[in-house]
């Protein structure tokens, strides 16, 4: 089924952490279809990519759920209403067309347009660390990658990977075959990586075809973005330079507001102003839940996202379908809600 | 208790340091850049710092978590600490940390 652009739909929602997900059920119960665009490559935001084995201890009713079993049963919860989703996609633009809807554009060259979008961004998009060598941007692209895409573009080639996680063993495992030289770098000889990955690098150090260094890049060599070399700085304070074509730093996602701040939503303090009632911005038809929001007495918690996302569902579908009727139900004696949620009642 | 914070530019700041509550806190509170992502989880790496040589072994040391999730902190070094994990207290007066680059 080949996607058809732009996309029409009722909802676009940005982010799909817990209150961009529970906002699909809330939405659903009243007949709008959602759309959500989201960076990450699966759901849950925070949740699944900061602490997915952490315990939450202040979900009502769940007196202990880890972060990953939080966003796996949402994810079960919306499930009746099979959201659309698009992972690996920043919101990159919002514009107002003339018949009032709004129309998003992601980074991937995606259009949706719909009257009602929901901003529920968290603390913004996930990205990766750049680690804090001078200079290390305009090789960024080029020769140095946070990502492997094609593994064939790194064929013999001196590659340089520094992180001691499981993307940064896992490259050197997969990446050390085809390179002329690749090179480990870390802050100690020690890896939170899965324990046979950092075996199988060891084997490969002792066989002599990775050379792994405790230390860190202190300053990158280059022209025109290509890398040529790269200075490493030993804990001992020894300085050695080694011979570079392509550097992999792997030191995890930050967070970073990016495309929204430009948005014209007249952020305060990187959040979005708005109102208790209907969880609207000062845009009309842009809505905003969750951490990326502020307003008197906010608490950033998920709970209160889910409270938030409930309340712009019923200003949601006024603007939706503004010639139709509310009429707010219950999903214990509603036959209605409970025909929607495919249990019967 | 007080501690001694150099911000990233080289500035010094002197903060009261309130027993219990974290270094972490107790920097962001002062104002200074520290992001604190995941607020104190030990599950970011983004409250950063360096402490000062003669502190490092006065500190109770880093648990296995803060180790692994200093692995996912920019420019570690052997005094690398994450400030959430430290708590104020009368042994830790006046305590000397520099914030890491971000």
């Amino acid at each position: 089924m080949s996607e058809q652009n732009p996309i029409e739909t009722d909802v676009v929602i940005i982010g799909a952490g817990p209150a961009g997900l529970f906002a699909v059920f809330e939405l659903g119960l009243l007949d709008l279809k959602a759309h959500l665009i989201d960076i990450l490559d699966r759901p849950g935001g925070q949740c699944t990519e900061l602490y997915p084995e952490k315990p939450i201890y202040d979900i009502p009713a769940l007196p202990i759920v880890t972060g990953q079993e939080l966003v796996d049963r949402l994810i079960e919860q919306v499930k009746p209403f099979s959201p659309t989703f698009h992972f690996g996609e920043m919101a990159a633009g919002l514009t107002k067309l003339p018949d009032g809807r709004w129309k998003l554009t992601t980074d991937a060259g995606k259009e949706l347009i719909a009257p009602v979008i929901v901003i529920a961004a968290g603390a913004g998009s996930f990205v990766p660390k750049r680690p804090p060598i001078p200079g290390i941007d305009a090789y960024e692209g080029k020769s140095v990658h946070y990502a492997v895409r094609k593994m064939e573009s790194f064929r013999d080639k001196h590659v340089l990977i520094a992180g001691g996680g499981d993307s940064a063993l896992d490259w050197t495992l997969n990446l050390a075959p085809i390179a002329r030289s690749l090179t480990l770098v870390h802050h100690r000889d020690g890896f939170r990586a899965q324990a046979h990955s950092v075996n199988q690098m060891r084997e490969l150090v002792a066989a002599g075809k990775v050379s792994f260094q405790v230390a860190s890049v202190k300053a990158l060599h280059g022209a025109d973005g290509q890398l040529r070399a790269a200075t490493l700085l030993g804990h001992d304070k020894a300085e050695t330079q080694i011979d570079v074509d392509a550097f992999l730093p792997f030191f995890g996602l930050t967070i970073k507001l990016g495309p929204i701040a430009e948005f014209g939503l007249g952020l305060n303090e990187n959040m979005i102003p708005v109102d208790t009632a209907k969880f609207e911005s000062e845009q009309p038809g842009i809505f905003g839940i969750g951490d990326i929001i502020t307003y008197p007495g906010k608490l950033k918690l998920i709970l209160s996202g889910f409270h938030e996302a409930a309340l712009m569902a019923q200003a949601a579908f006024h603007i939706c379908r503004p010639h139709e009727k509310l009429r707010f139900q219950y999903t214990t004696s509603s036959s209605n809600l409970q025909k929607k949620l495919g249990v019967n009642g | 208790m007080k501690i001694f914070a150099k911000d990233r530019d080289g500035k010094d700041i002197e903060i009261e340091g309130r027993e219990g509550w974290t270094v972490m806190e107790m920097l962001r509170e002062a104002g200074l850049p520290i992001t604190a992502e995941c607020g104190g989880a030990c599950a970011c790496a983004t409250c950063h710092v360096y402490i000062d040589e003669e502190w490092v072994a006065k500190l109770n040391p880093a648990s296995d978590m803060e180790v692994d999730m200093l692995d996912m902190a920019l420019a570690v070094q052997p005094n690398s600490r994450l400030s959430c994990q430290l708590t104020c207290s009368e042994e830790l007066d006046g305590l000397k940390v520099t914030l890491a680059p971000e």
